[in-house]
């Protein structure tokens, strides 16, 4: 074998290893990435957007991160006392200028133009074929109250996929705060007011949620579980669960 | 004796426990540093709790309880009783240093805020080791803290410690800002300053003005806690979120507060080692003005998940992406210093480079957090806890190390060890990177910040093991820290003069310095007077330059114009007192009484502070132990003594308390506002239950009684003090007229301060206005006495100059608050 096909060959290995590795780490990445409280392992389109926003984020301050060690590291090694005196003031002022102001006003209306719409998105604006179920968050439960069914859960919602839901969230105690990782993001359930959050699943499933403003010494256990279920499914539990109440609503009178 | 012996003699602490009464910068700048770094390690202890807990899923080595007081207590140690104090020990131990002058301008304030900070501290520790520590976070979001839900007396721990710490950082910054502008060295301008000390005035000024929405919460939230008047308490027309937006008030600025100092250590050390002045530095003063004024207006990325309407947290949001700019701006100018010099590679340099690293990732996170989408996935979970670490110890613990070592030769005149040193930063960079860096991934996987622990199998389990792995090992390069710290006293070699060729007069002192800093004080013509003058610091301590004389016995220090540092006058500061611990002390009990609600005592122990400091301020101006007027003093071609003028260093430190003053007024006027137009259930009584009229008169007398003090001083600063002591008598007497009708109307009004928080805050409202009637009424009758002893005389103008902004903002108040807390409401009825 001549020499040259020898590299090559090399070269040709190393490439392979390479993508190998490569796939290896995005898989490896990606299961690292997913669990049932994971934002990154979205399952509706909020919280994809906001995924989307993260990974964005990530590799763009990755870049700057290298970027601005690499400089620093430049300018620790190298002797800039050489600079003409004439050059100097207008390149100090370049460095403020460029490094200080251009980039973080061009990052940041990158980031907007990006993050706005995304927000935008997220919000419970349109109205139509919307569902609403009434969430009201204790010390340390949660209790699930739909209107339209008059029945009410504990720790436990019932959605139907792909169909927009919106949260009316409340709280009878301390601030709590109602999220589902894998669906979208939080809003506190604050005492005397009512928030909303607006969440849709685009598959079917069970996903997670979880208390996230600390609310006590069980704020730890206080989990929830949304099952998303495919339409008919969701036609018979409604069925099911409008036949025989699972649970009788008490605290609701008596707080009354 | 020789000279040095003398200014020793004049200046140095007493012997023995007289320690206690010393006033000294240098002394009471040290031992905020070293009670601020037991802090540290105690905060440090508990962190290493939080990681041995979490380090593995299910463990039940604290239980949930415990767990919570250990966090809570973690946060509230290293963001009160560590970061901020010891920033101010650094900021009172440099800054008479670095601006050429012997000492700060209130000495016995520096030491009242000492001890306040000590006792503070350890009534707050107490909790702790009594197991009753506050377990609500270290923001204490009502109605989490609050009685129904935190029936203990944890929360009553933190909000009356905390608040009784927070008059060290209230003192700190008043005293500062006043050293800054008045007593700079002959001849050094605002832009000759070097670059440090703009930093400490920003720092300075955001103190007073950001603390006081704290405390004023803080007041409110004992208030209902202690008497049930709800401020935060929704049933009966309070909001919880108001504690919310008082909070982060405080709560962002106070971020600033810790890094701006923090920047300064950077700004200062790297010009140092690149040998070459700092690149743009109009560019980083403006910077750090910029950071001043946009940190106030970022408190709601706090709350974005509160249910804020969207409008306002698009604004919030840009507000705080904006904040990127003022710290690009210093990046930037430091990488191009840095470029354009030629670097020395040290310990210093070494932390510098960690901070880069460190800082810049927190603050890209922190512009992510911004986004308000990816906020509502990210707030309270371990990204936030990464994302704070990062700014924290990137932002601030760095730096302050490197500039630790930086000064190390400075304070103890010894060289650490290059060796120890190194070790120390790599073992502490790679474990709190071990610790923070995944910890943003286990955020996103789903970790909610706060749970005491958590089940397997969610994909945290590896990451949290990393961390409680990282967080040991960056406790042994802390470990190493102070291993070396300890050591150099003994071991380090001895340091040269000016061992890194400094450009700034802190190395003009002695190394280990000197209580009085300089034997004489120089004209200073540049902004780097050491580079431009090498000479300079053996002809200051050959005496070569002014206030090098002795012989008074006083302690004398340079007062100069805020702007142009043109010499204005000699300001004679007072030597040791124990008047400081004595009034910090008897605040500490009126503190423990409040907390064992035994209100009698607690009483008792405020008249007696209250008459301590009264004491204290007794000691002033032509007192004997001050500068009592002497025929020779006219003779002097010096400057005038300070409190022989109208516009002392006194009048400064009244108008900036009146400014943190305002601020707290600001803050309860907002706390007004905000309930009436947010709160879900608040109600306006039908009628008022206060006495219009008899409000009217009293306002009537007030007004009065300003007028006539105002006369008073004119007259007396023109130089006639012609029945001086009957004329400010009869203004006591106005005032006193003025508290007396106050008191009737607010003991006669109806209210119903426990059912209906507008009832509560009106009352909080006639007693703030009461407590300032009474202040003025005192310390007025004080003065006319002073006058009869001979302390305040045409020669002697300066006190009553002093109370003329009190007298002005006390019945500038009474008016707001009559306008807005009475008449506004009328106007638009008392509907409800
Ligand atoms: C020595 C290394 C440190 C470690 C290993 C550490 C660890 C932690 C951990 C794990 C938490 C989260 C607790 C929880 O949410 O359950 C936490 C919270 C916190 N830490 Fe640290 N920390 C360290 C140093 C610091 C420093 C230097 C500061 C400030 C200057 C600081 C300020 C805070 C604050 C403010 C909180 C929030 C507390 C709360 O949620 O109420 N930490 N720390
Ligand atoms: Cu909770
Ligand atoms: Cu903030």
């Amino acid at each position: 074998m001549s020499n040259r096909k020898r590299r090559e060959l090399k070269e040709n290995s190393c490439i392979k290893r390479l993508a190998e590795v490569s796939i290896i780490a995005m898989v490896l990445s990606l299961t690292g990435c997913s669990g049932p409280l994971s934002t990154l392992e979205p399952s509706g389109p909020h919280a994809q957007g906001v995924a989307w926003l993260w990974w964005g984020m990530f590799w763009f301050a990755t870049i700057v991160l290298i970027g601005m060690t690499w400089l620093w590291w430049r300018a620790m090694r190298r002797d800039g006392t050489n600079t003409a005196p004439e050059d100097l003031q207008k390149k100090q002022n370049s460095w403020v200028l460029w490094g200080g102001i251009a980039l973080p006003t061009g990052a940041i209306t990158l980031l907007l133009a990006f993050g706005i719409p995304i927000g935008h998105r997220m919000l419970p604006l349109d109205t139509d074929g919307v569902m609403t179920i009434e969430i009201e968050a204790r010390q340390w439960y949660w209790q699930v109250y739909y209107p339209d069914l008059d029945i009410t859960l504990i720790d436990e919602i019932h959605i139907p996929v792909d169909t927009p839901v919106n949260f009316q969230i409340s709280s009878q105690d301390v601030i709590h705060s109602f999220w589902v990782p894998r669906l979208g993001g939080k809003v506190d359930a604050i005492p005397g007011r009512t928030n909303q959050l607006r969440l849709q699943a685009s598959e079917t499933g069970s996903f997670q949620g979880q208390c996230a403003e600390y609310c006590g010494v069980a704020h730890t256990y206080m989990d929830f579980i949304v099952h998303a279920h495919s339409a008919e499914d969701y036609a018979a539990w409604q069925e099911q669960a409008t036949d025989e109440p699972r649970i009788i609503d008490n605290s609701r009178e008596q707080s009354e | 004796m020789t000279r040095h012996q003398q200014f020793e003699k004049i200046w140095g602490n007493l012997p023995g426990w007289g320690q206690l009464a010393a006033v000294n910068h240098t002394s009471i700048g040290r031992r905020f540093m070293l009670t601020g770094a037991v802090f540290f390690i105690i905060g440090g202890i508990l962190a290493m709790l939080i990681r041995t807990q979490l380090a593995l899923p299910a463990q039940e080595i604290l239980n949930p309880n415990v767990y919570a007081q250990v966090f809570t207590m973690h946060g509230t140690v290293m963001m009160f009783l560590f970061a901020i104090p010891i920033l101010e020990g650094m900021a009172i131990y440099m800054i008479p240093k670095l601006i050429g002058t012997r000492d700060l301008v209130f000495p016995r304030i520096s030491s009242l805020g000492y001890f306040c900070y000590l006792f503070g501290g350890i009534i707050i520790m107490s909790s702790l080791v009594l197991g009753i520590a506050p377990d609500s976070g270290w923001f204490m979001y009502t109605p989490l803290s609050s009685s129904e839900f935190s029936p203990g007396p944890g929360s009553d721990f933190w909000l009356l410690g905390i608040t009784f710490v927070e008059i060290s950082a209230m003192a700190a910054g008043v005293e500062i800002t006043v050293s800054i502008l008045r007593t700079r060295a002959p001849g050094m301008t605002l832009s000759k300053m070097p670059i440090m000390a703009w930093y400490i005035l920003a720092m300075a000024l955001m103190i007073v003005f950001g603390f006081p929405p704290l405390i004023l919460a803080s007041i409110m939230l004992e208030l209902e806690r202690a008497a049930g008047m709800p401020f935060f308490e929704v049933a009966a027309g309070g909001d919880p979120i108001l504690w919310q937006h008082l909070f982060w008030l405080f709560g962002h600025p106070e971020v600033y507060i810790i890094f701006l100092p923090a920047a300064g250590i950077i700004s200062t050390i790297i010009p140092v080692f690149a040998g070459r002045p700092l690149v743009g530095y109009r560019w980083i003063v403006l910077a750090i003005i910029l950071t001043g004024f946009i940190s106030f207006g970022l408190w709601v990325h706090h709350m974005f998940t509160v249910g804020i309407p969207q409008l306002a947290q698009a604004f919030f949001s840009i507000a705080s992406m904006m904040v990127a700019i003022p710290t690009a701006i210093q990046i930037f100018a430091w990488i191009a210093t840095l470029w354009h010099g030629k670097v020395t590679y040290n310990l210093p340099m070494l932390w510098v480079f960690g901070f880069l690293i460190v800082f810049v990732c927190g603050g890209l996170t922190g512009v992510m957090l911004a986004l308000v989408p990816f906020n509502w996935q990210a707030h309270d979970t371990h990204f936030v806890v990464a994302h704070l670490h990062y700014v924290l110890v990137g932002g601030m613990f760095f730096p302050l190390i490197a500039g630790l070592y930086y000064w190390l030769p400075q304070l103890s005149g010894r060289m650490p060890s290059e060796t120890l040193g190194r070790w120390g930063f790599w073992l502490t960079f790679i474990g709190f990177n071990a610790t923070f860096l995944l910890m943003h991934l286990t955020g996103l996987l789903g970790m909610p910040r706060r749970v005491y622990s958590y089940s397997g199998g969610l994909g945290w389990d590896w990451l949290n093991l990393l961390s409680s792995v990282g967080g040991f090992v960056m406790a042994a390069g802390v470990g190493m820290i102070i291993l070396d710290v300890a050591l150099h006293f003994k071991f380090g070699r001895k340091a040269p003069h000016n061992p890194w060729k400094a450009d700034t007069l802190e190395w003009a002192t002695g190394t280990p310095p000197t209580p009085y800093n300089f034997a004489s004080i120089p004209r200073i013509e540049t902004r780097h007077p050491l580079w431009d003058k090498p000479e300079l610091a053996d002809e200051m301590a050959r005496g070569e330059h002014g206030l090098s004389d002795i012989d008074h016995g006083r302690r004398e220090i340079y007062g100069t114009d805020a702007i142009t540092g043109k010499l204005k006058e000699v300001i004679h500061l007072p030597t040791n007192s124990w008047w400081p611990m004595i009034s910090a002390g008897f605040l500490a009990f009126v503190c423990i009484s409040l907390l064992v609600r035994v209100y009698p005592v607690a009483i008792i122990f405020s008249v007696l502070a209250a008459c301590s400091l009264l004491r204290w301020s007794w000691e002033n101006g032509g007192h004997r132990v001050m500068a009592p007027l002497t025929q020779e003093e006219h003779e002097r071609d010096e400057p005038p003594l300070h409190s022989r003028t109208c516009d002392g260093p006194g009048l400064w430190g009244m108008n900036i308390t009146m400014l943190a003053d305002a601020a707290l007024y600001l803050s309860l006027l907002f706390g007004w506002l905000y309930l009436w137009t947010v709160s879900p259930n608040w109600v306006v009584p039908e009628s008022s239950a206060i006495s219009l009229p008899g409000l009217l008169l009293s306002g009537a007398l007030l007004s009065i009684g300003t007028w006539l003090y105002r006369q008073n001083v004119k007259r007396l600063c023109g130089g006639d003090d012609s029945g001086l002591m009957g004329r400010l008598g009869l203004t006591a007497l106005l005032a006193m007229a003025h508290l007396l009708v106050l008191l009737w109307v607010t003991v006669s009004a109806d209210l119903a301060f426990t059912e209906n928080s507008h009832d509560a805050v009106l009352l909080l409202m006639l007693m703030f206005q009461i407590f300032h009637s009474a202040l003025v009424t005192v310390t007025t009758a004080l003065q006319s006495w002073r006058v009869k002893y001979g302390y305040v005389s045409k020669l002697l103008p300066y006190e009553p100059v002093v109370l003329k902004p009190l007298w002005f903002f006390t019945t500038a108040i009474f008016w707001v608050s009559f306008a807005t807390f009475l008449l506004l409401p009328m106007v638009w009825g008392g509907g409800v």
